[in-house]
């Protein structure tokens, strides 16, 4: 008899054919690691994503550094004053225009407008309001501001209460981005536990625990979330509060990680070198970390990477309806509260701002994903 | 096929029973109960409650017993009596509030249900045929965006464009002339036009997402060898097509009401808070913000329920499209 | 005599983004009327490939990029109609009604949520013009010629309710529902335990006397080419090296590979000194072919200066075409 056995899964006869992926990896011609990075660098919108994902990052840590000024430096004379455009001259340098605004006698409504004749300087690396860098080390230097500390400076328009959406959107990052970090994390540690236990174990305990995630997923989330935040107490701070939310979005994020988990044990077991591994006496904990956990590590790290940005529209969600973060908090969800008046979005379009945050992360966040997710399965 | 409906209602109502226990756990979840709310009234209008009478309150609702006890008591009283308990902050019971509300939050869901299937498995199977062409990449794209915009800002932008740009607010179901009058065909028409703009709200992720799904379950379908052996019987290529892969690759289509719907009810919920239309959404954020929370657990028990048997229908379905999934519980 | 089928020089390549594939590059064979010829190789070496150009069934990334398949009428002295130029209607009149296919895996080479007879019937009905009731008449005899128990009941069956080795015999009586003069079957019996597989080449020995079809039989088996085939052909890396009488080429094999090959097969009566030897070295990586002979990495008889510089072309010896560099001129 010939000395292999034929393969031919006519299935994946779109890519290359079974046999010529067999002999690349064969042949050893690439290890894993490199395989998938070339497969991730080829799809052109992840790369893309990434290029977006990585100074918004940055950005969100440095967020002092970045921000104008503080998420709470408030001009109170100038609420939803709109953006102002950067203006360069020989005689000033680099400068924005100041606002003069009238009240409309009958509608009480203010309106702005461009004053030329107010001109206030702006600078790169100025000094402004103190903030903390790491812990107790602080610092007062913004990447741009204006040259005189305290003057309005409103790149992308003011808040009902004349503060900088620029700088709070900054500010917000921080949370909204890492929200989703932690919230999957979570979620990611709950999915692992569970979902390993019920495709290791199998059997009952198995069915059991099918029966609990198709449970919890059959249930609407966010009437449930919204009930179970209406359940946390309006005393809390908001350090506290924001591990709440974390904890709530993460009891429910848990169960489609936990199928997937699941699936890939069910299927690895029946594996030749999981069994392999059993005849040679290795320890339960053995195959699963040393073996079994391994090899679907990427997937897993594709599948987690999708849930993040569920995450972050998630808490968005509840926090535009006043249920998740509360002010002084800053994120972007908290922002867009601002955004429920229809009135006030129409008369300060720029409250949508953090909305195309969210939208542009969310996005470029699901173009990393997809990415990874192709990226998991080299050969296929 | 008898067999398997009865085992799906048996899991239903097992379901439906954890379902409530959990609603129940919610409602009790806030510190203080019912009498707490009494005493603070009280207070507030300057009046005292003799211990005695706060005794007799909670013996009266039925506060003083266990846990348990409580739970069976309310449960009884919601599945014999209707009796969803009653609103703190509305003074009402809770079935008299909610009963139209819960009525158009799911006509809605439905509609949107339905906008998405018709959208999505024309474009998924359209793109998967034709897969790396322009239409392909248009259709991805789309989905992409679709995924990452939260219901509540295309809701805004909606919004915003109706009341900049039309001077109109898109916002409720009614036109004021036909909020108060009674049903007739003209105030279905008005609900009609009011409708599509939240349908096509809620519907958009779902739509993203299910085009995606059966794009990638026809990809998967369309290189099984038994298309090759239709091919090789000599089928024209379209109708082959029709009758296997796609055939095939509809099979999540009942499924997906399962995950579908529990999204396309949260949809509902936001953009009717933003639209302000008068569904279950707003009635439970109030209910919420005020923690109201026999409201906010009969409305998770309402919506969860429906859900459920939405589930179980669209699991029906599917035994009467696939023939696998009928045999399977037909042997044992 | 004329043969019923000739491929010559055909070249299917796949156009991989890492470069191009020759799956199959120059395979030339004929296929004898009425007798079973049987296609021999290592995993990978086209074969597969070969017996999907033959309908055209080849999908993308593989292309046919040359060559001719030839199918010659009954009457002698009639132009042959290449299948490669052949208008797509023309095609799919020759696809099941001339040539039918019977692929590896049964279970996925049916639909799962479709009945046997019902992709049986579409199958004669699309090539003849029959009523309903015959057709179904039809599959039921045929389902009854291959074999299976109860066919007025098994008609109504679907494939994922038989074994293994009944859902191949279905696949068969579908194949041959439409009297084809070939029958391609590849790798019928890899799927099935060894019983079953016996069982499956006897029917198909026995419907080949019944019918007088032509077989075109794809394995890696060179003990089931022994069994069934009257004419062997032997490919190696997309052509194929050696093809003649079966008796000829398993028991005289001119080839160095086809000699590696059969040294390769366990026998009975084997004793330890007669070590099994496999064919030296492994195949090489699919993007490089050799110059020269392809074999020469891991030919015994490899000639330096010669081997690696010439391609050798086919050449007679004993009634065995070869193409081996150590075959010459003189013996043409």
């Amino acid at each position: 008899m010939v000395q292999q056995t034929e393969a031919i899964a006519p299935d994946t006869q779109h890519e290359a054919p079974p046999e010529v992926v067999k002999s690349l990896r064969d042949h050893g011609a690439l290890p894993q690691w490199r395989l998938m990075w070339r497969q991730f660098r080829r799809h052109r919108l992840a790369l893309i994503g990434l290029i977006v994902l990585i100074p918004i990052y940055f950005m969100a840590v440095f967020a002092g550094f970045f921000a104008p000024s503080s998420a709470d430096t408030a001009h109170t004379a100038l609420p939803y004053a709109p953006p102002q455009r950067v203006h360069i001259s020989a005689e000033h340098g680099m400068f924005v225009y100041g606002y003069s605004s009238t009240r409309n006698q009958e509608t009480f409504e203010q309106t702005f407008t461009v004053d030329k004749s107010k001109i206030v300087d702006v600078g790169w690396f100025v000094r402004g309001d103190e903030y903390s860098v790491v812990g107790p080390i602080k610092s007062n230097i913004h990447l741009i501001g204006p040259t005189k500390a305290g003057e309005a400076f409103f790149l992308v328009g003011a808040d009902q209460s004349g503060r900088d959406l620029l700088s709070r959107l900054i500010h917000g990052a921080r949370v909204s981005l890492s929200i989703g970090l932690v919230g999957v994390f979570a979620s990611f540690l709950l999915g692992m536990l569970i979902g390993g236990i019920s495709g290791y174990v199998g059997g009952r305990v198995d069915n059991i625990i099918q029966r609990i995630i198709e449970f919890i997923m059959s249930v609407p989330t966010l009437p449930l979330w919204m009930a179970l935040s209406a359940a946390l107490p309006g005393s809390w701070g908001p350090l506290t509060r924001y591990f709440a939310i974390t904890v709530i979005l993460s009891l429910i994020g848990w169960t489609g990680l936990a199928r997937d988990v699941r699936g890939r044990f069910l299927s690895l077991r029946e594996e030749d070198f999981v069994m392999a591994a059993r005849l040679d006496g290795v320890g339960r904990t053995g195959i699963i970390f040393g073996h079994m956990v391994p090899s679907f590590a990427s997937h897993i790290i594709a599948s987690i990477s999708m849930a993040v940005p569920r995450m972050i529209l998630a808490e968005t969600s509840l926090s535009f309806l006043g249920l998740g973060l509360q002010p002084p908090a800053v994120s972007w969800g908290v922002l867009l509260e601002g955004a429920q008046n229809i009135r006030a979005v129409a008369t300060a379009p720029w409250l949508l701002t953090p909305g195309l945050a969210v939208v542009v992360v969310v996005l470029a966040m699901n173009f990393v994903g997809d990415g990874l997710r192709d990226a998991a399965d080299p050969y296929k | 096929m008898l067999r398997f409906v009865a085992r799906r209602l048996v899991w239903m109502v097992i379901t439906l029973a954890a379902i409530s226990f959990v609603t129940f756990v919610v409602i009790k979840l806030p510190p203080g109960d019912y009498t707490t709310t009494v005493i603070a009234n009280a207070e507030a209008r300057g009046q005292d409650i003799p211990d005695s009478q706060i005794a007799e309150l909670k013996r009266h609702y039925g506060l003083d017993k266990p846990f348990l006890v409580q739970y069976f008591t309310w449960i009884k009283g919601v599945v014999l009596h209707g009796d969803l308990g009653q609103s703190f902050a509305w003074n009402q019971s809770v079935a008299s509030l909610i009963g139209n509300r819960v009525l158009l939050s799911m006509v809605l869901s439905i509609a949107s249900l339905l906008f998405v299937w018709a959208i999505a498995f024309p474009i998924g199977i359209y793109s998967a045929l034709k897969q790396y062409s322009g239409g392909d990449y248009l259709a991805s794209f789309l989905g992409f965006i679709g995924m990452a915009v939260p219901e509540f800002m295309l809701a805004l932008v909606m919004m915003y464009i109706g009341f900049r740009y039309f001077g109109q607010s898109v916002g409720g179901l009614f036109s004021p002339e036909y909020a108060d009058a009674a049903w007739n065909l003209g105030k279905l028409l008005d609900l009609i036009s009011h409708l599509w703009v939240p349908i096509v709200v809620v519907g958009v992720a779902g739509t993203a997402g299910l085009i995606r799904i059966t794009r990638a379950n026809l990809l998967d379908e369309l290189h099984k060898p038994y298309v090759a052996t239709a091919r090789a019987k000599g089928l024209p290529e379209w109708k082959l097509l029709l009758k296997y892969p796609v055939r095939m690759s509809l099979s999540p289509f009942f499924s997906t009401v399962g995950w579908l719907l529990p999204g396309l009810i949260s949809g509902e919920t936001i953009v009717s808070v933003v639209m302000s239309l008068p569904t279950s959404g707003p009635l439970l954020l109030g209910a919420v913000k005020s923690q109201d929370m026999y409201l906010v657990g009969s409305f998770v028990l309402i919506l969860s329920t429906l859900t459920v048997i939405g589930t179980m229908l669209s699991d029906l379905a599917l035994a009467w499209w696939d023939p696998r999934i009928r045999t399977r519980f037909q042997k044992g | 005599m004329q043969p019923l089928l000739e491929v010559r020089e055909l070249r299917t390549h796949f156009e991989l983004s890492d470069g191009v594939v020759k799956a199959v590059d120059g395979v030339s064979l004929s296929v004898p009327r009425g007798r079973t010829l049987a296609v021999v190789g290592e995993s990978g070496c086209g074969k597969s490939v070969t017996a999907r150009s033959i309908l055209r069934l080849v999908e993308k990334p593989a292309r046919i990029v040359g060559g001719e398949i030839l199918l010659y009428d009954d009457a002698p002295d009639t132009k042959p109609l290449d299948l490669l130029a052949a208008k797509d209607k023309r095609l799919r009149q020759v696809r099941w009604a001339d040539i039918a296919m019977v692929f590896q895996e049964p279970m996925a080479s049916l639909s799962l949520v479709h009945t046997i007879g019902d992709q049986i019937i579409e199958a004669v009905r699309l090539h003849e013009n029959v009523g309903k009731q015959a057709a179904r008449d039809r599959a039921i005899e045929m389902l009854d010629r291959v074999g299976i128990p109860d066919p007025k009941r098994r008609v109504d069956s679907y494939p994922f309710q038989l074994s293994g080795g009944m859902r191949q015999r279905a696949m068969i009586a579908m194949a041959l529902s439409c009297r084809p003069r070939l029958l391609i079957a590849d790798e019928p019996t890899t799927a099935l335990d060894v019983t079953t597989q016996a069982q499956i080449l006897d029917l198909l020995q026995d419907l080949q006397q019944e019918f007088g079809m032509a077989i075109m039989l794809i394995t890696h088996d060179l003990g089931v080419a022994a069994q069934v085939a009257d004419e062997v052909a032997v490919m190696y890396l997309g052509e194929v090296v050696e093809q003649g009488p079966a008796s000829a080429v398993l028991s005289n094999p001119k080839h160095p590979y086809t000699q590696a090959l059969v040294r390769s097969v366990p026998r009975l009566g084997l004793r330890g000194k007669d070590r099994l030897v496999a064919v030296r070295g492994t195949v090489p990586p699919p993007y490089e072919r050799p110059t020269g002979c392809r074999f020469h990495p891991r030919c015994d008889s490899f000639m330096a200066g010669k081997c690696d510089v010439t391609v050798p072309v086919r050449v007679r010896s004993d009634e065995i075409d070869v193409a081996c560099l150590l075959y010459g001129e003189e013996e043409r």
